[in-house]
Parts: structure tokens; C-alpha cells; sequence
């Protein structure tokens, strides 16, 4: 059994941690949010000529051509280092759709950018509060024009082609829904930024009017490719999950065995050791779950939908169990604006959102294990 | 990253099931499928000589404590042989449940700290079960503080004297021998005063009594020591260096991965698809789905972590830290599990008689189980404390009396 990543795989990581160190240190991260500019525009450049980007791109598509290990080492960094860039929306989440249903001509005309980072891909799925579900989606493509409202989107107003979810048919079906790819620099799109709980991360309202809409995948499957398309991003943000959560982890650590109160290390008072601990088992947890999805990932192996929904549920209890406790371990240093924590806090919040949150994949993790089950 | 076995390790696991399939008692399959918390029972055989029989059956053929030395009775086997064993024993290890303490802490010990000649005496009926071992550590006093105990050891000649109580030794009842840890010298603080000896059960002045547990069961007992004289032979490592002695224990204990994880969560998984509630199967209700994946992700993750920690021992290393979160998870996870099952019962769920209660009263006997899988082994808060300290280099909590002679240390036992 080698159920772990290569030393190949490792060295990658230690790579990126070490780029990401550099380039987007609390002080970049803090530029976004501070409102200097919506992402960090050399970071991402950055991560392009790195290779970072399109890891798990065929080379024939200008990728690495490496593979989604890869691209899961990288996503953990990304976490850890709280990156201020488009990742998860545009490598993820576009990028993932178009390799997975795309035609030949659609991947040699996109996914070179992609994987660059020269072009930012995002994907617009939600139109109303609630979770993922064909039900909640109006959006509408008739005649090969796309209108409808798609919000949240997250990094919508810097993504240059959004992949939209759209009803294609009338009825109420899962059947009436395709994927399209539209042009966001292209007429009839109006963006706009919202504020939300973690600005280092940007989200918007689309609105398209009569958008050209390009058809990504067979017509009236939409819905299944965008499951698949967010079990696969849900493997890659619980690395993401993962990472913030070892770093909250840690700061905590560290906090507790600097900060004198009683005239000893907060560290040693024993409520704080075992809120480390706990910080610690699920943490830990999230891990290996996280590895259960990759393998899964990377095999492409039929427990691809409970892995990831598992990957998913583990990462997310994790990352928001470790960052309010991280708060929480620093005391009042914690609540301020200064300190590092809150922008842990809202990371691991805004992510937890992101893809469907925890009840949808609760929901799919048991339907999934009944039909596993039955089978 | 796959699950792969290795050439070697696909030889040694097609060889170790052939093996399995020839020779397992097939007759104990189903009984020893159905779920079961805590002792498992058999219909129409002891559980112990059911144990002991397929023991010895794995000794003959060479599958007794894999990972011991041949002239110990073991096989010589790699740890990770060992763990391809234990998934392929399946069910047939909850066969081994009697000889756990001895073969695993008992048996190290010995093996790090008795003769040669000793060794060859008492490994070889240990590993093949003809002998079970207890491990007495407890005392009133000294649980989690194990090292605060008071059972004294005391000098004459060439032979020690022992007085004193140890109290939960589970299986003291049907034991052979056991290793126990005495205070040698109460005038030193007291990590620094205890020796640890082995001895038979059978020895005069040795007294075991059972303690009917709050499950209603009966597994574990008081052993009180009145003037028990054992010769300096069977003292294990120096004198006054017992709690070494017993680190080394409870180190070996490190590299012991459970191949299964147990949690519960597939029998409370299948019993809420089956139960029924007004609004059909519990399954679909929105409350106990989310419950329910909270679980499953638990589960999962004990699960992936093993094997992560499978993959070190596959590569010949040690495995990290992260194995030491098991029990921290699964002990509250089973307590909650059950409670939860007969929440779903309601005023039913307070019914016992397997005939009559729900999934033949599995949850229920859980219920009353389960607080023990938090307390033995380790308290939740030691372990917390073990995860704090050694894994994530904490400060140790203050000890009042660590450099304390033991005699000045203040104490109070229990009442009842
Ligand atoms: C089913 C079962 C089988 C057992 N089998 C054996 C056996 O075979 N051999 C053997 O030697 N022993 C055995 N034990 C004993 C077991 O190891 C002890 O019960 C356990 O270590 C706890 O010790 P205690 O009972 O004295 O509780 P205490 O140590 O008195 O603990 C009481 C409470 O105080 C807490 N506490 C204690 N110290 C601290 C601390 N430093 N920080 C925070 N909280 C603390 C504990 O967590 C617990 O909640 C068994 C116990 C059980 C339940």
C-alpha cells in the first residue's frame, strides 16, 4: 500500500510553499483586502510561470501535463498561504469543466490560456439563495443566446469566460440543462462586485443580456457534468480547506506557547491544550480524507462522488473548526483587524459556502452511500 | 498514491488467505459476523476456548504474533505483514480479543526485559494461547496517574514481597501470569521508585475479584497481593526502573495499527435505512442524514489515517503521529452513536431483551458499553493531553508532585 503522495509529489509542494511564501505573504494578502486591486494580479502571473496553473493540463493543451496529485499539493499551498488569486474558480472550476467536456477544438482553444493563466475562467451556477439544484436554475439559452442573473459568482468580475449553467429546455428537468461557455468581455454582460465575508476572494453579479453562449458538452447534460465537474473541484478545495486549517492550526500553536498569562504559557492551561488538540484530530481527519479524494481523483475510481463528498464535509468542519479556535486561542488579539486570524475565519467560512455548503453535501454524501449500499 | 499491494506483500496476503480459508473454524463464521459490542458471545462454546482453539490452530501453522521472532513463537513477519494478516483474519480476530493485553503489552515487555531462558519459557504458550497475561497497573489511587500507585515491593533475600491492590485488570480471572509494577522505594519522587516484575497468577497470597462492571458484565476484577513472594528472577529491567519499563510497553503499542476501524457507523448506517419512522425510512430525514454524514466522515478519516500509517510501515518507516487520534475519535463516536439509535426509538429504545428491541438490542448494549472505550486505555483527557504535549509540543501540565519524595505526596482514593 502507498497510500501517499510521491516524493516527486512532496518536493512540488515544498516548491509552491516556499513561491507562495514569498509572493503572497500576509502583506499581499492584505493588499487585496484592503481594496488595492480585486486579486493579486502578479502573484497570479506568478503561478502561471511556475507551471502552477495548468499542473494537470495535457501538455498537448499547454499544460504540465503532470496530474491532479500534482494539482492537489498545489492546492493545499494555496490555502495554507491564503493566495489571493482566482485558483479554485478558474483551474478547478472552468478549467476541470472544459477537460472533462469540452471537444477538441474547444480544449486547443482554451485550455492553453487557462493553464497559463493568461485567460481567467470562472463558473456561474447560483442564481438564488439555496443550494445546487437544475430546480433553482432560470438562467435561459434559446436560439444560441444566453439571459438571465447569476449570483454569487465567485471572481466574476475578473474572470474573462465564465462556464454557465443554463436551462435549455422548458421544462423543470434535470435534462433541460446544458453548459455553456460565454465570453464575459463580450456584449451584453454587465458585472458587478459584492462585498462579502472574505474580500481577498472576489465575488460578483453577472447579469447577461442576449450573450452569445457557446454549448460545452452534449446538450440536456449539463447537470450530470456539473456534478462531476464539483465532486472533482470539491477533492481539490478540500486541499485548499485542508491547508488553511493546518495553518490555523498552527498559529494557534504557536500563539499558545508565546502568550504569557498567570505568569505561564497559555499553552499549558489544559482548556487550551485540548482545543489544540481537538484542532489537531480534526485536522488530521480532513487529511486523510482529502487523500481518499485525490486517490479517487487521480483514478478516476467509481468512489469518486463519496470520496469527494467526504473529502468535502471533513476539510470544511476542519477549516472552520481550526480558524475560530485560532481566534479564539489568541483572545482579544484575535478580534482584531491587525492579527492574521480573521482572514482565516473568513476564508474557511467563505469556502465552506462556496460549491454547494455542508448540507448539500451531507445530502449527497448519504444518498451516495445508500446507492453504494444497494448496489 | 494507490492501495496496491507490493509483489511481496500480494504474495504474502494470497498465502496468508489460502492459509485462513483452510483452516478457520467456518462453523463460527455467522456468529462471529453478527455486530457485537464489548465480549463477544457464542452460542453453544465458550468464547475462550473457542480462542484459545484457533490460536493454537494459527500457532501449528506458524500465524501466531506474526511479528515476533521465530524462536519466540512468532513468524519473524514485517509490521506490514502483520496488518495484511489482521484484514485477512477478518472476522476471526474478534478471536483475539483475550490474548490483546498479553500479546501486546505483556509479551514486548517480556521480550524487552526477561532472560533468555524466561523468554523461551513464556513466549512461546503466550503467542499459542495456551497462557494468558494480565497487565496489572491500575490501583485505586493510580489510574491516570498510574505512576502515583502503592503496591510495594519490598526486599528479603533473593526474593521480593508484594502487598497491595490493583484494581480493573481485565482478565485477571481466566489469566496465567501477569506483569505488574510495585513501588520499590516510597522515599523518592515517584516515577523514580517503581519495579516492575512478572508473575503467575497462581502464586499464594494472590487474590482475584471480579467487579461487576456498570454494563451488568464482568470483565475485569480487583487483585490484592498479601504477602506474595516471587524470587528477584522475575523482576523485569532495574530496580527503581519501572516506569521505563513500562514506557517501553506502551510504546510498542505505537506500532499495533488496527486494521479495522471500529465505530459503529455501519451498523447505525444500516439500522437507519431499515427503521422506519412515520415519515418512512430514517434515512431520508434531513436531521439524521446530516448526523449521519458527520459520522461517515469520521469514520472515513480513521479510516484513511490508518492506512496512511499502513503506507509508512510498508515503506519501513514509523508511523507518524496522526494514529494517535483512534480511540479519542471512536470512544465518544460509538457513545454517541448509541444514544442517538435509541433517540430514534424513542420509549422503546429503554428495551433490552434482544427479542424484543430494536436491531436485537445491539445499540442499547452500546449505550451501556461505551463509556468504558473513553476511560480504558486511557481517558479522553490524558489523550488529549498525549496529542497536546507530543505532538504539537505544548508545555506538560504542572505536577505538584513530581520531584516530591512519594511519601509526602498528598493522596485520596476512592469512596464508595
Ligand atoms: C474496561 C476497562 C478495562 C481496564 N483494564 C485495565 C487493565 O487490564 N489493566 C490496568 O492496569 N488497568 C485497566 N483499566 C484501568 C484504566 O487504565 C484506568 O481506569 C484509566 O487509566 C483511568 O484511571 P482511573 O480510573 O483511576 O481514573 P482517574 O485517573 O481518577 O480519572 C478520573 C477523571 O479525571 C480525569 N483526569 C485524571 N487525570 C487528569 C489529568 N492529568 N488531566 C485531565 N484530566 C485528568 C480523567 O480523564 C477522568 O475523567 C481498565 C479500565 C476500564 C474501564
Amino acid at each position: 500500500m502507498n497510500f501517499d503522495f510521491s516524493e516527486q509529489q512532496k518536493q512540488l509542494r515544498d516548491e509552491a510553499r516556499r513561491y507562495l511564501a514569498e509572493h503572497s505573504s500576509p502583506k499581499a494578502v492584505r493588499a487585496v483586502l484592503d481594496g488595492a486591486a480585486p486579486f493579486d494580479r502578479a502573484l497570479w502571473k506568478g503561478l502561471g510561470g511556475m507551471g502552477f496553473l495548468g499542473v494537470a493540463v495535457p501538455e498537448e493543451f499547454g499544460g504540465a501535463g503532470a496530474g491532479h496529485l500534482e494539482l492537489c499539493v498545489i492546492a493545499e499551498e494555496m490555502g495554507r498561504a491564503l493566495a489571493p488569486v482566482p485558483f479554485s474558480s478558474s483551474i478547478y472550476l472552468a478549467t476541470e469543466a472544459i477537460m472533462l467536456a469540452g471537444d477538441d477544438d474547444q480544449k486547443r482553444r482554451l485550455l492553453p490560456g487557462l493553464a497559463s493563466g493568461q485567460t481567467i475562467g470562472t463558473l456561474a451556477l447560483f442564481e438564488r439563495p439555496g443550494n445546487p439544484s437544475p430546480r433553482a436554475i432560470a438562467a435561459t439559452v434559446a436560439g444560441g443566446v444566453l439571459s438571465g442573473t447569476k449570483v454569487p459568482v465567485a471572481d466574476g468580475a475578473i474572470a474573462d469566460l465564465a462556464v454557465v449553467a443554463a436551462r435549455s429546455g422548458s421544462g423543470g428537468r434535470d435534462t433541460d440543462i446544458s453548459l455553456y461557455i460565454v465570453d464575459l468581455a463580450g456584449k451584453g454582460v454587465t458585472r458587478k462586485t459584492l462585498a462579502n465575508l472574505d474580500p481577498t476572494r472576489e465575488q460578483a453579479e453577472i447579469v447577461f443580456q442576449d450573450c452569445p453562449a457557446e454549448l460545452l458538452g452534449p446538450a440536456g447534460e449539463g447537470w450530470s457534468i456539473l456534478t462531476r465537474v464539483l465532486d472533482r473541484a470539491a477533492v481539490l478545495m478540500a486541499f485548499e480547506q485542508v491547508g488553511g486549517a493546518d495553518r490555523a492550526l498552527e498559529m494557534g500553536r504557536d500563539y499558545a506557547l508565546d502568550r504569557i498569562a498567570f505568569g505561564r504559557p497559555i499553552g499549558s492551561f489544559q482548556a487550551v491544550k485540548h482545543m489544540l488538540a481537538d484542532m489537531y484530530v480534526s485536522a488530521t481527519l480532513a487529511r486523510s480524507n482529502a487523500y481518499y479524494g485525490a486517490w479517487a481523483l487521480s483514478t478516476d475510481a467509481a468512489e469518486l462522488p463519496e470520496a469527494a463528498a467526504t473529502a468535502r464535509i471533513s476539510a470544511t468542519q476542519a477549516f472552520q473548526h481550526c480558524a475560530k479556535n485560532n481566534i479564539q486561542v489568541h483572545g482579544g488579539m484575535g478580534f482584531t483587524w491587525e492579527f492574521d486570524c480573521h482572514l482565516y475565519y473568513r476564508r474557511a467560512n467563505a469556502l465552506a459556502l462556496s460549491l454547494g455548503s455542508l448540507s448539500y453535501w451531507e445530502d449527497q454524501l448519504i444518498d451516495r452511500l445508500r446507492s453504494r449500499n444497494a448496489a | 498514491m494507490n492501495f496496491d499491494d507490493t509483489p511481496q506483500e500480494a504474495a504474502f496476503r494470497s498465502e496468508a488467505r489460502a492459509w485462513i480459508d483452510a483452516n478457520a473454524p467456518r462453523e463460527l463464521e455467522a456468529q462471529l459476523s453478527r455486530p457485537s459490542v464489548g465480549r463477544v458471545k457464542l452460542d453453544g462454546i465458550d468464547i475462550i476456548t473457542a480462542s484459545k482453539a484457533w490460536q493454537k490452530t494459527k500457532a501449528a501453522g506458524g500465524w501466531a504474533c506474526l511479528h515476533w521472532p521465530k524462536e519466540y513463537g512468532g513468524r519473524g513477519a514485517s509490521p506490514i505483514e502483520r496488518v495484511i494478516w489482521q484484514q485477512e483474519e477478518g472476522v476471526y480476530d474478534k478471536l483475539s480479543g483475550v490474548f490483546l493485553i498479553g500479546q501486546g503489552m505483556c509479551g514486548p515487555t517480556m521480550m524487552a526485559y526477561a532472560s533468555e531462558e524466561q523468554k523461551r519459557r513464556y513466549l512461546p504458550p503466550l503467542a499459542s494461547g495456551e497462557e494468558i497475561w494480565c497487565q496489572l497497573f491500575s490501583e485505586p489511587s493510580a489510574g491516570s496517574d498510574v505512576a502515583g500507585l502503592r503496591t510495594r515491593a519490598e526486599k528479603q533475600g533473593d526474593e521480593w514481597v508484594i502487598n497491595g491492590q490493583k484494581i480493573w485488570t481485565s482478565g485477571a480471572h481466566y489469566s496465567d501470569y501477569g506483569i505488574v509494577i510495585t513501588r520499590t522505594d516510597p522515599t523518592v519522587p515517584k516515577h523514580k521508585g517503581l519495579t516492575m516484575f512478572f508473575l503467575s497468577m497462581k502464586t499464594p497470597g494472590v487474590e482475584v475479584r471480579p467487579i461487576k462492571q456498570a454494563n451488568g458484565g464482568q470483565e475485569f476484577n480487583e487483585v490484592y497481593f498479601t504477602d506474595v513472594r516471587i524470587p528477584d528472577a522475575q523482576r523485569l529491567g532495574a530496580v527503581n526502573d519501572g516506569w521505563n519499563v513500562s514506557l517501553t510497553t506502551l510504546m510498542n503499542e505505537r506500532l499495533s495499527i488496527g486494521a479495522r476501524v471500529w465505530t459503529g457507523f455501519s451498523e447505525i448506517f444500516a439500522f437507519c435505512s431499515d427503521f422506519m419512522t412515520e415519515n418512512g425510512p430514517a434515512l431520508d430525514d434531513r436531521a439524521v442524514r446530516s448526523r449521519l454524514a458527520n459520522w461517515a466522515v469520521r469514520h472515513s478519516g480513521l479510516k484513511y489515517t490508518s492506512y496512511r500509517s499502513i503506507s509508512a510501515l510498508s515503506r519501513g518507516e514509523r508511523p507518524g503521529p496522526e494514529n494517535s487520534i483512534g480511540k479519542l475519535v471512536s470512544g465518544s463516536m460509538m457513545q454517541d452513536i448509541a444514544a442517538f439509535a435509541l433517540d430514534l426509538q424513542g420509549a422503546a429504545g429503554a428495551l433490552t431483551d434482544p427479542e424484543l428491541a430494536e436491531a436485537a438490542g445491539q445499540f442499547q448494549s452500546m449505550l451501556l458499553q461505551s463509556p468504558s472505550g473513553r476511560i480504558a486505555g486511557g481517558t479522553d483527557e490524558i489523550l488529549r493531553n498525549i496529542v497536546a504535549e507530543r505532538v504539537l509540543g505544548l508545555p506538560g501540565d504542572i505536577r505538584v508532585d513530581k520531584d516530591m519524595p512519594f511519601n509526602q505526596v498528598p493522596t485520596r482514593g476512592r469512596k464508595s
